[in-house]
């Protein structure tokens, strides 16, 4: 489920909000809130889809996790999907490395 | 390109509600509904598209990915592709519609490579064009769908159709849950491509789908078909959400102890997982994996890696604790009947794409391990938009009708309180859930299980409308009730195992009931069997 927002690294674009499926966050005069945490489902999107790697969705679908951000911001977790799929600018070269046609039919 | 200036219309409109007036209305964003709205558009209809959540990612492609299923048109791999599954899907796919849906698909994953999906290039120079990445794929047609001139409303879901007075389908209408008012559209043909029915279980990205379009549909009269075809489960983490199962092909299933689960596989063997769970935890590995595989695999789904490398698991050397999610008919192959080649249903006006409708015309009572889904989405998405715009220009100007609204339950004032949606939703749960009801099933327990869901169904018919904030999820609950009922109904009257479909009281496939069974109505759910295919071809032809 969706943990943390960063107040450091949030810009208050406010594209979470947009693009969360399930509406769990909320707009403010700010940072957005996670004001239904319950309704998350745990898709991932909203960390792809954030500018600035704010957002850290745990791996827990099911129980919330408390989270320690300063220990989390220390790791590579955050953002570390967006990386991936190439929708950074260093990484963008991975948007066409899909190998699953190896994969298949196994 | 289409004409820019075919877009709906906003018209005026009482406070606190926003009205268009628009040739198709589209529900549902996934690629079904996008590929409608873009077919549409490009038939010169004005069209209004509306999502639940944001079109783009939302539903179960955008989050999860799909294979899709692409063969080049070489007459040889075609049959091949088309024999391939005949047997798991218990000999239930039409032979006409499975060619159809190949050179659509072909067709219209060549439209994606001209717009810029970023397809995968093997060692010999080839596009390899058999999967797409959610995310990048839902995107793309997000922004297809507004360069074809479509309205798109997000975060708007749709609580009810709107009807003439002879019974055609003419619009819906909905809330904008971050502006807090209503919306209708009213149109001359609304295409239901809300997805399945995936009861809220948390399978990767389907907690929007709930079967909202089922339901909408069964309140003008629609029909279901292939229901009992509704009982996938998917493998993920214990923990997590990501029911990924292509890689499970890797694993090794083990108890508690460390044994090896006999008989246990992601692919034929998935019921010995299931039997297995009833008794105790499962534990997997993807210790068959080689370097050149584990690397593959990184590349090609980083989220299915997520919930491991945030746990500090490693999939490959570390077991882990495995659960299976039901995914109810969003990998099962029930939904809305179709009638005839522009995927019209038994209602004038209305249309269903993707896993709103049933997809027994390509994979008869089976789709595990994907790629039919998608092909389908798109194929009848796209035949969806263009019948409906077709359609809309049969009728002509819609001057003056008036429409009436068809939705009923949680949303008519009624003599009984108002249905808490919550606990609503996981008394469906503890029907549809567990796998000796549904995985394994059998008559009495599934008449124990209808008899629980009949006597819910008639206190929420019953009760009264529900508030605004709880109006939503108040239609999903009801949603998810119904289609359970249609499911095990269906179960019901299917006296043999076939395709996915298991009972333990008739463990063999009947040769007798190659026939596909039919299901409606909400107070009262009936059931009928119709011929498959070849069965009226046959027929036709003494
Ligand atoms: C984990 C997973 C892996 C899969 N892998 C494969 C695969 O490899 N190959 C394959 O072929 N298939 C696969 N599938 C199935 C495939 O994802 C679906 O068949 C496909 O997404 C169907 O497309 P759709 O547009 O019909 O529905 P969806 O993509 O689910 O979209 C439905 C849309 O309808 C919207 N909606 C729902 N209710 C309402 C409402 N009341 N009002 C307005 N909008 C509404 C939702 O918000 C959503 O955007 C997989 C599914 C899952 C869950
Ligand atoms: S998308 Fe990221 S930066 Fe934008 S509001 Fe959300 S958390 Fe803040
Ligand atoms: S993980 Fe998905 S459901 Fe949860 S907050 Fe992010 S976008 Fe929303």
């Amino acid at each position: 489920m969706i943990e943390v927002i960063d107040g450091e690294r949030c810009t208050s674009c406010d594209i979470c909000v947009n693009v969360c499926p399930t509406n769990v966050f909320d707009k403010t005069d700010g940072i957005p809130v996670i004001a239904r945490q319950g309704d998350c489902q745990t898709c991932f999107l909203c960390e792809l889809y954030c500018p600035e790697d704010a957002l850290y969705v745990s791996p827990f679908a099911d129980q919330a996790q408390p989270i320690d951000l300063v220990a989390l911001k220390q790791t590579d977790s955050m953002g570390s999907y967006r990386r991936a799929v190439g929708w950074t600018d260093e990484t963008c070269d991975r948007r066409g490395v899909d190998r699953s046609y190896l994969l298949f039919g196994h | 390109m289409p004409n820019p200036t075919h877009r709906a219309e906003r018209v005026s409109a009482p406070e606190g509600s926003v009205v268009f007036e628009a040739d198709v209305l589209v529900i549902g964003g996934g690629p079904a509904g996008t590929w409608a709205a873009v077919s549409a558009a490009e038939r010169g209809a004005r069209v209004v598209l509306a999502d639940k959540g944001f079109c783009g990612t939302s539903g179960a492609t955008a989050a999860a990915g799909t294979g899709v299923w692409y063969i080049d048109p070489n007459p040889a791999l075609r049959e091949a592709a088309m024999a391939d599954r005949e047997k798991m899907g218990g000999y239930l796919q039409d032979r006409r519609w499975m060619a159809r849906v190949l050179d659509s698909t072909y067709q219209h994953s060549n439209s994606l490579a001209d717009w810029g999906y970023p397809y995968p290039v093997d060692d010999r120079g080839k596009s390899q064009r058999n999967s797409l990445q959610g995310p990048e794929y839902m995107r793309l047609m997000r922004k297809r769908t507004k360069l074809a001139g479509v309205t798109i409303l997000d975060h708007s879901p749709a609580l009810e159709l709107l009807v003439d007075d002879d019974g055609a389908v003419a619009g819906a209408s909905g809330v904008r849950r971050q502006k807090q008012d209503r919306w209708t559209v009213r149109a001359k043909a609304v295409v239901i491509a809300t997805g399945g029915c995936a009861f809220l279980s948390k399978t990767l990205g389907s907690n929007v789908l709930t079967g909202d379009g089922y339901l909408m549909s069964a309140e003008v009269g629609a029909e279901f078909t292939s229901m009992e075809f509704s009982n996938p489960y998917a493998i993920s983490p214990a923990f997590g959400s990501v029911t990924k199962t292509l890689f499970y092909g890797w694993a090794s299933f083990t108890y508690d102890d460390g044994s090896v689960v006999p008989g246990a596989a992601s692919k034929g063997g998935r019921s010995a997982i299931a039997r297995a769970l009833l008794e105790g935890p499962v534990y997997a590995r993807l210790d068959k994996a080689d370097d050149d595989v584990r690397h593959q695999m990184r590349v090609s789904q980083p989220n299915f890696f997520l919930p491991f490398d945030r746990t500090g698991i490693d999939p490959f050397k570390d077991r882990f604790p495995v659960t299976l999610r039901l995914e109810g008919t969003v990998r099962g192959t029930g939904g809305l009947r179709i009638v005839d080649d522009s995927c019209a249903t038994t209602v004038p006006g209305l249309y269903a794409a993707g896993d709103a409708a049933t997809r027994e015309l390509i994979c008869g009572g089976f789709t595990g391990g994907g790629s039919h889904n998608a092909a389908w989405a798109m194929s009848s998405g796209a035949w969806a938009g263009q019948g409906a715009a077709d359609y809309a220009t049969q009728v002509g100007p819609a001057v003056g009708r008036s429409l009436r609204s068809a939705g009923a339950v949680a949303l008519r004032s009624r003599q009984r309180r108002a249905f808490a949606p919550a606990a609503l939703a996981r008394a469906v749960q503890a029907e549809v859930f567990p796998y000796e009801l549904n995985y394994f099933r059998e008559a009495s327990r599934l008449q124990g299980a209808l008899g629980r869901l009949d006597a819910a169904w008639r206190d929420v018919s019953e009760a009264d409308a529900a508030d605004a904030s709880e109006i939503v999820r108040a239609r999903e609950a009801a949603a998810m009730l119904a289609t359970a009922r249609w499911m095990y109904r269906s179960a019901l009257a299917r006296q043999e195992s076939r395709g996915m479909h298991r009972r333990d009281d008739f463990p063999d496939q009947d040769s007798r009931q190659r026939h596909y069974v039919t299901t409606g109505g909400l107070d009262e759910i009936w059931t009928s069997a119709r011929p498959h295919a070849e069965a009226s071809y046959a027929e036709a032809a003494e």
